[in-house]
């Protein structure tokens, strides 16, 4: 039987006790002890991006992070992203452009493009494209989330 | 009047919900179930020749390990072929686990349940199964060879073999046409297999309360998997409730049912009287779902000097995998839509599906016709290389006119019924997509090309799909349908339709599909179906409510329903909204009431003064409540159309390929949300890009799927899809009320032709298989 781990996270502002193996991975803890089912996992190796969220800002998969390493620090998901007054800059885009079909990877994406354009307020088109070039999206043909990014720049810089 | 919303790019309902976080999709549901993990074969060919369980049974955790011996003989039954038809012959379906021979690689052998999936997967790893090898088939020609057999009783690998010939107006065979046409072109074309591939894999989740069985299931399907369920099963229809959530895309292979897993999750929740959950890993998904594409395909064609096909000989290889519980609807695809907008003198067409050992094929999005696209197309493309004609010209002398339709192609489509186009206008299309890619200003130039791609898609496959609408007393409409979503906005544009039809906000409107607690009787979601077959009924189902809220409005208001129109949720005397009754009112009148709940309610009530004392409550012929079911039926498909051009370039020192442009001109009849029919056509075009370039299962010859992870199967990522630039054409189709043709696989089918012939035009090179690597194309020139 495996070793169980105490470790705290710190998931959307609220610190989260949980007991974990030490194999468990982020995404699980995330989803199944956490209850935070807004973050998926779409290939368990990596790839498609979908288990994306932020590591003390920072984006990672969570599907290649193990939750015992991630003990004391911050996290935000998909759930974390939105405010007080509702959905965030970068959700309503997603929304106007038509940004997402089945949603599966949107959790992904938002988290990705939250970052981004933290770090970079307005991307040119090459590096929309470069920021999002690490999620895979099976339903939209990617058109529309490359928008979205451009028009959450917007939203964020008329609501700075 | 409110507001128009048909037509109309109405931003999604579905969206806050998806977007906070909040989805339902399978595996976020039934935290407190036991895990299901299976072990599947290694091995594409082999005899079990034993199973041990006992290294395992020390594991912390376990619950239950079953195999095919543990199975009730109901349970342990081969899985339904779904789609029989005559032609095949030798149709083979797979038990739910291994029984005796295993025929691919990822085949279910036991299963396992536990306290969690790690632990599952635990159990799985140490139970330990001893397998005798046989010897694979893979690959199209080696099936066909037949030397070596898949199933021990199906001679030649051939499951089915069918042939349908249309002769041309003179009464000639297709043989005769070519042998007397002024010129003829022989050639094969190679396309490989790919997959569906969404994001969220399969997945069940089955609880059982004893006397009632409750599945959710990632499915195109849940009526069907509902009446599958109760089969195999043997529990009477009332007690199973099948839901599909949130579904993380389809594209194809969630419309395969009953799935093993369907049958075995739900009869061990039952057993062991615990709540019971799989999700499909990655891997799983590769290697026991389905694929689709691989097909070799012979032309031979005779044409006259202006590029006039006057006869069509096709003969299509196809690779159905392990088992064929879908049937053969794919090749019968390729067979039918294979002609496209052309008028053909005469045309044969033949197949043979054959067994493989590899992951059985079934509908990917297309299903079929980018495969039968690709012949056309490279037929055409071929004929204007011979003659010294433009691309474009031979294609105009060959369409059918828009005085010709409706327009019978004279053979049975994939609905049994005949292939019959309702409307279109092909050559205006081809005007149009001409001029938003400057096909006539174009400069060809070695590394750069232009290339076209036609087709017509059958779409709003019957039977039959239904929606009820009730309007309740608070005034909100509660639409539901039978058919399942799984990404493409039905939650929004079924509102719209509703909206538009009862004179309500859209806010007021609330869609419910895939859950047979709600709507028991549909078919699915698949072959662009949805909006044409749920959108016609929904708008039925309201013309019913709606008269009915009239005739009740009328009495209230002491008005001739006639005179009475609904705007904003009011009925009112149409020119004078000072007459008026809320429609939530009108659904408390209509339901005669004994007992008052609210003030609302009260007026319902027997002391209310509301009804008539010399009429019983309830007419003759009526029924309490404001609410109202419709099915629509339609006597076959309706066909859209589109063309495609793209330009690409190519690097002359490492052959890489660009798509520097794609355009779409794309007709599916009315567009109910421009917004979502764009949004359906840039998916697909993406997955056809993704079928052209990149997408390929690499099985070696012991048939291992080689790339079965993301790492190795190559989907695009945003910087491999174009740009997408569209056009729309509206030709209403006259079948339906609404006017709609299909949408949902439009993007994908004629992209694989449309890049062929973009790089032949670039390359000089005739391009006969797809996808086409770099690496390839680097061979093609010869190294
Ligand atoms: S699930 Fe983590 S990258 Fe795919
Ligand atoms: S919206 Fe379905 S995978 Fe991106």
């Amino acid at each position: 039987m495996t070793a169980e781990h105490e470790i705290t996270l710190t998931v959307n502002g609220t610190a989260r006790r949980v007991t974990v193996p030490g194999r468990r991975l982020l995404s699980d803890c995330l989803r199944h002890d956490v209850g935070l089912t807004g973050t998926h996992v779409g290939c368990e190796h990596g790839v498609c991006g979908c288990c994306t969220v932020l590591l003390d800002g920072q984006p990672v998969r969570s599907c290649l992070t193990f939750a015992v390493t991630v003990d004391g620090r911050e996290i935000t998901t998909v759930e974390g992203l939105a405010g007080p007054e509702g959905l965030s800059p970068v959700q309503r885009a997603f929304a106007e452009c038509h940004a997402l079909q089945c949603g599966f990877c949107t959790p992904g994406f938002l988290c990705t493009v939250t970052a981004l354009l933290r770090e970079n307020p307005a991307p040119t088109d090459e590096e929309v494209l470069e920021g999002i070039s690490g999620n895979l999206c099976r339903c939209t043909g990617y058109q529309n989330i490359a928008k979205a990014v451009h028009r959450a720049a917007e939203l964020l810089a008329e609501e700075a | 009047m409110t507001t128009k919303l048909f037509g109309e790019p109405v931003q999604r309902r579905e969206d806050p919900r998806l977007l906070a976080g909040h989805g339902r999709y399978l595996d976020d549901l039934g935290s407190g179930a036991l895990a299901v993990a299976f072990v599947r074969s290694p091995h594409a060919h082999a005899r079990i020749r034993d199973i041990d369980v006992a290294p395992a049974l020390d594991v912390d955790g376990l619950v239950a390990i079953y195999t095919w011996e543990d199975l009730p003989e109901r349970v342990g039954r081969p899985l339904p072929l779904l789609i029989p038809h005559p032609a095949l012959t030798h149709g083979r379906t797979a038990y739910p686990l291994a029984r005796d021979v295993v025929r691919h690689v990822g085949e279910p052998v036991v299963m396992v349940v536990a306290t969690d999936r790690y632990l599952a997967e635990d159990v799985c790893a140490l139970i330990e199964v001893d397998y005798e090898p046989l010897k694979a088939v893979v690959g199209l020609e080696e099936a066909a060879h037949g030397a070596a057999l898949v199933h021990d009783d199906v001679p030649g690998n051939v499951g089915a073999h069918l042939v349908q010939e249309v002769l041309s107006a003179a009464g000639r065979g297709a043989a005769e046409a070519i042998e007397a046409a002024p010129h003829t072109l022989a050639f094969r074309l190679d396309i490989e297999r790919s997959a569906s591939t969404p994001l969220e894999g399969r997945g069940v989740y089955a609880r059982w309360d004893g006397t009632d069985l409750r599945v959710y299931s990632s499915t195109q399907t849940s009526t069907s998997v509902r009446m599958a369920i109760a089969a195999a099963l043997g529990l009477p229809l009332p007690h199973v409730e099948v839901i599909a959530p949130d579904v993380g895309g389809g594209f194809g292979v969630k419309i395969v049912h009953p799935w093993p897993e369907e049958i075995l999750v739900p009869w061990a929740a039952m057993l062991l009287g615990r709540e019971l959950k799989w999700t499909e890993d990655r891997r799983e998904h590769f290697i026991a779902a389905a694929h689709e594409r691989g097909q070799v395909q012979h032309v031979r064609v005779g044409f006259d000097d202006d590029g006039r096909v006057l006869g069509l000989d096709v003969t299509i290889l196809h690779d159905h995998g392990a088992y064929t519980p879908y049937g053969i609807i794919v090749p019968i695809i390729t067979a039918t839509q294979l002609l496209g907008p052309y008028r053909i003198g005469a045309y044969r067409v033949e197949f043979s599906a054959v067994y493989t050992n590899t992951v059985q094929v079934t509908p990917y999005r297309g299903a079929g016709r980018p495969q039968g696209v690709f012949c056309m197309e490279r037929t055409m493309d071929k004929i204007a290389r011979y003659l010294g004609k433009d691309r474009t010209q031979v294609r105009e002398v060959n369409f059918i006119q828009p005085d010709e339709f409706p327009y019978d192609q004279g053979m049975i489509f994939q609905d049994g019924r005949p292939l019959i186009y309702d409307s279109g206008d092909y050559p205006r299309m081809l005007r149009m997509v001409k001029e938003l890619i400057g096909w006539d200003d174009f400069r060809p130039a070695p590394g750069r090309g232009i290339g076209i791609g036609c087709y017509v898609e059958g779409t709003g496959v019957g039977p039959y799909e239904g929606g009820h609408v009730q309007i309740t007393s608070d005034g909100r409409v509660h639409v539901s349908t039978g058919l399942t979503s799984q990404g493409q906005g039905h939650e929004t544009v079924f509102a719209q339709i509703a909206a538009d039809r009862l004179g309500v906000p859209i806010e007021r409107v609330s869609v419910v599909t895939g859950d047979t607690r709600r709507f028991g009787y549909a078919v699915g979601t698949f072959a662009s179906r949805a909006a044409v077959m749920s959108g016609n009924a929904i708008a039925l189902a309201c013309a019913k409510v709606r008269e009915k809220a009239l005739r009740i409005a009328g009495d209230a208001l002491e008005a001739d329903p006639a005179d009475l129109t609904i705007s904003e949720g009011l009925v009112h005397v149409a020119g004078s909204p000072s007459a008026s009754i809320p429609l939530s009112t009108v659904a408390v009148l209509a339901n005669p009431l004994r007992y008052a709940f609210d003030e609302e309610t009260a007026k319902a009530t027997q002391f209310a003064g509301t009804a008539s004392p010399d009429r019983p409550p309830v007419a003759e012929g009526e029924e309490p409540g404001l609410e109202g079911r419709g099915y629509y039926s339609p006597i076959r498909s309706t066909f859209a159309a589109g063309m495609h051009a793209a330009i690409v370039e190519t690097d002359p020192l490492t052959a890489e390929i660009k798509v520097v442009r794609y355009v779409v001109v794309h007709d599916c009849g009315k567009l109910i949300n421009p917004m979502i029919v764009e949004g359906q056509i840039h998916g697909g075009v993406a997955q056809g890009i993704g079928g052209a370039l990149y997408e390929r299962m690499a099985y070696d010859a012991d048939g291992q799927l080689q790339n079965a992870s993301f790492m190795d199967f190559l989907m695009p990522y945003a910087t491999e899809v174009p740009r997408i630039e569209t056009g729309h054409l509206e030709t209403p189709s006259p079948l339906n009320p609404l006017g709609i043709k299909g949408a949902g696989e439009a993007g994908v089918i004629p992209v694989s032709a449309v890049i062929a012939s973009a790089l032949e035009d670039a390359e000089g090179i005739e391009i006969d298989r797809m996808p086409i690597s770099p690496s390839e194309l680097f061979d093609l020139r010869g190294g």
